[in-house]
């Protein structure tokens, strides 16, 4: 009975649990050497730019660098203190000293981003802040009335802290009103959540297009003879080895007022010259030549999980005296579930974020959120805004995911 | 593809780097940068031994901050809008250029005299007048389109119409086909109630607009009869007409007049070279020059008197210049304080009104 309760050892005398941990540890420690190399690669090149971008969201130190003298007062005199002479010293002393720097047009920008209007306000008074003379309130105000502007004070106030909060308000058109209450921006400027909703609403409309038109393709590939399929294969893989830009301009050929299509029907008679359909640069550019694009991606997962299942449960099914559309439904379709999550969310993901093709085809209505994320990145060069919109999308897609998962459950993908 | 054209050009340059000295400079492309690479590029080759290498961006403007802020500066030359040169400068992101490297007039008017006023500015020296028109295509238009308010009547002459996708001198445009004369546009913008005007002069052509983003387009989407009438870089017009024999038209009412400045990124690698580059570039002879190869004012007073034939050896230049007292009758020129200020506010609402 003893020899039962005592514990097992190896031939050196070890406890035979812990040599079995030992030599589970090393193997554990030489497989993590192996993927070392690509946990760096994914951790450099992936998550640190994103940790950055991220960060440039809710930081921007451009008026706290360069303005010290100004941002000590604000330090020591609580919200709501009227400005004094003691602040406008303050302020003449900054505006000198990044006049001096030539920081003025970072400090101007940074204002501009809250108050509109107000980068040649801090320009144009840096040009003439050297000869300035106390009394400086009064100098100031003498120059400009805006400085007296309790929003300017605010919006400083605001910014003297590199931490803020306010490029995620932009990009959920909010703002700040003068006493630092969130409120919406005018109607007429209102842009980012009317174009978060249509990419959500047009990338679900793309996903559901490339189901319906993939599955059917998927499910004949899956089933013809393999030197049949192996053909068919080439055809739908041939535009996904073509190049985007090929793709999306051989689409503004066929689509476009004076293009293949329109002159067609035009010579067909079914629509005259001048009643020619405007079928590119609106939103049914954007939808159509996004879902050729990315129909590769619904059909290659469909295929390969269709691929296995064995004809024989549906014939089952038959035999059994299930209609052919019953069995479709509870036999096959069940099956081809990954498949199509898998799909679903690769080709979603990657609409979500698209980029070129609504750029080339969407002209204005057919614009997708990404458009103006690499508006702010290119053009306007606020890149705080630009990264606030990135994560609010990154965030969206998380979010999503998750529901994906607590709804059919991540171990239910296949991806091929 | 640009991408491409820039990253290969950079790359050609990088092996060439360790041979021979040379520049990198950043033009609009097409039609601009040629006349720029003959008129400014071969003969300082000639001259210098120093090789130039021309890259084309949309606006040049924007990559410089990417460049400057990543610490990997290539381009040497910049080529922008005046705007953008005194934004650039303001945040610490040019070099500053001293106006005693350039050379004087030839009768001696020293350089900062001889420009036209505001060419010069800290960071910045301007070597072309060039304006934003609308130009239009013979064949497809019905009619003579004779003023800009023509340009916004769709009812007169149907047809759709190409307008760059941006605020800047679209809001002009429309208050002055909106009857403000052009000394009175920038003080009705000002008010929140003229952008309100504005937006809706374009609002009654909204569905008529094909946009437009590189300078390149407009003479294309004119060709093609993608429009009938279109917003347009002066030049590109001139150069698709004239060289091309494109039957386009330019109607000079309503031009908006800007410049383009060389300016030089901070840190840029070959500093002394660019600055060599612009003094040449622009003297009294080669901002002439330029002008016999695109329909841009030269900056330089001195040179007007030279600007003669155009290539062909035949058209004569001068009228075809925004700055002839013809296109001059009503002309707005560019308030870059306006746009240095309102730039963001305007185009977001700008962004919103097209989504809309």
């Amino acid at each position: 009975m003893s020899d039962a309760t005592a514990p097992l050892t190896t031939v050196d005398g070890k406890p035979l649990k812990a040599a079995l941990a030992a030599a589970e540890r090393r193997a554990r420690w030489r497989a993590f050497l192996l993927v070392v190399p690509l946990l760096a690669f994914v951790l450099i090149t992936f998550i640190a730019p994103i940790g950055q971008l991220l960060k440039r969201s809710v930081y921007n130190p451009a008026f706290s660098d360069n303005m010290p003298n100004i941002v000590a007062w604000f330090a020591e005199n609580p919200a709501g203190t009227e400005p004094d002479e003691e602040a406008f010293a303050a302020l003449v002393a900054d505006l000198r000293q990044a006049r001096e720097n030539k920081t003025i047009g970072i400090v101007g920008t940074r204002i501009n981003y809250d108050l509109p209007g107000s980068r040649s306000l801090f320009t144009k008074t840096a040009r003439k802040a050297r000869k300035l003379e106390p009394p400086y309130r009064e100098a100031l105000l003498k120059i400009d009335e805006d400085w007296g502007d309790p929003m300017l004070w605010q919006v400083m106030r605001g910014a003297s802290s590199a931490y803020t909060i306010n490029f995620y308000l932009a990009a959920l058109d909010l703002t700040r009103d003068a006493e630092g209450k969130i409120v919406p921006v005018d109607e007429n400027r209102r842009v980012y959540v009317t174009l978060f909703k249509r990419t959500l609403v047009l990338s679900v409309v793309i996903t559901a297009l490339t189901l319906v038109l993939g599955f059917p393709i998927a499910h004949l590939l899956a089933t013809l003879p393999l030197r049949y399929s192996n053909l068919l294969m080439i055809f739908v893989l041939l535009p996904f080895w073509t190049s985007l830009l090929v793709r999306t301009t051989s689409w503004i050929v066929l689509l476009q007022s004076q293009g293949v299509i329109n002159d067609l029907l035009v010579a067909l008679g079914i629509i005259d010259d001048d009643g020619r359909i405007q079928m590119i640069y609106n939103q049914i550019g954007t939808v159509v030549a996004m879902t050729h694009i990315l129909l590769p991606f619904m059909v290659l997962p469909l295929y390969s999980v269709m691929r296995p299942i064995d004809p024989s449960y549906v014939r089952a099914a038959r035999s059994l005296g299930a209609t052919s559309w019953t069995a479709f439904r509870r036999i096959y379709l069940p099956q081809t579930i990954p498949g199509i999550g898998a799909g679903a969310l690769l080709v979603f993901i990657l609409a979500v974020g698209y980029y070129i093709t609504p750029a080339l085809v969407g002209g204005s209505t057919g614009q997708l959120i990404s458009n103006l994320i690499a508006f702010h990145m290119q053009k306007s060069l606020n890149w705080s805004l630009a990264a606030a919109l990135a994560a609010l999308l990154l965030g969206g897609v998380l979010i999503l995911y998750w529901l994906y998962d607590k709804l059919v459950g991540i171990d239910n993908l296949k991806l091929g | 593809m640009k991408k491409t054209l820039i990253l290969t050009t950079a790359l050609v340059g990088f092996a060439f780097a360790a041979s021979a000295k040379e520049i990198t400079v950043m033009s609009w492309g097409g039609a601009y940068t040629k006349s720029q690479v003959e008129a400014y590029g071969k003969p300082f080759t000639a001259e210098t031994g120093i090789k130039v290498i021309w890259v084309d961006a949309d606006n040049p403007a924007t990559p410089i901050k990417a460049q400057v802020e990543a610490g990997n500066v290539t381009i040497d030359v910049a080529d922008v809008e005046y705007s953008d040169a005194v934004r650039l400068c303001d945040e610490g992101l040019l070099e500053e250029i001293d106006p005693s490297i350039l050379p004087p007039a030839p009768d001696g008017t020293p350089a900062e005299e001889d420009f036209i006023e505001g060419a010069i500015t800290d960071c910045a020296v301007a070597n072309i007048v060039w304006s934003t028109v609308m130009a239009y295509n013979t064949e497809s238009v019905n009619g003579t389109p004779t003023s800009i308010a023509d340009f916004f009547d769709t009812e007169k002459f149907p047809g759709k119409r190409g307008m760059r996708k941006t605020a800047k001198a679209n809001l002009e445009m429309a208050l002055m086909a909106d009857g403000v004369p052009a000394s009175q546009v920038y003080e009705v913008l000002e008010t929140p109630e003229g952008v309100d005007r504005a937006f809706a002069k374009l609002d009654t052509i909204k569905d008529d607009i094909v946009w437009w983003e590189a300078g390149a387009q407009p003479p294309q989407l004119l060709a093609d009869g993608e429009v009938v009438m279109t917003t347009a870089y002066n030049g590109r017009i001139f150069n698709a007409a004239v060289a091309e024999g494109q039957p386009f038209k330019i109607v000079w009412d309503g031009q908006i007049l800007d410049f383009d400045l060389f300016v030089i990124p901070k840190g840029a690698p070959n500093k002394e070279e660019a600055l060599q580059f612009i003094a040449f570039a622009t003297d009294t002879k080669r901002l002439a020059d330029q002008a016999s190869w695109i329909s841009y004012g030269p900056a330089r007073k001195s040179s007007s008197a030279l600007v003669g034939l155009y290539k062909d050896g035949k058209t004569e230049m001068a009228p075809h210049m925004p700055t002839s007292p013809e296109a001059l009758k009503n002309a707005l020129p560019n308030n870059f304080e306006f746009w240095a200020d309102r730039d963001t506010e305007l185009n977001e609402r700008f962004n919103a009104w097209l989504s809309q």
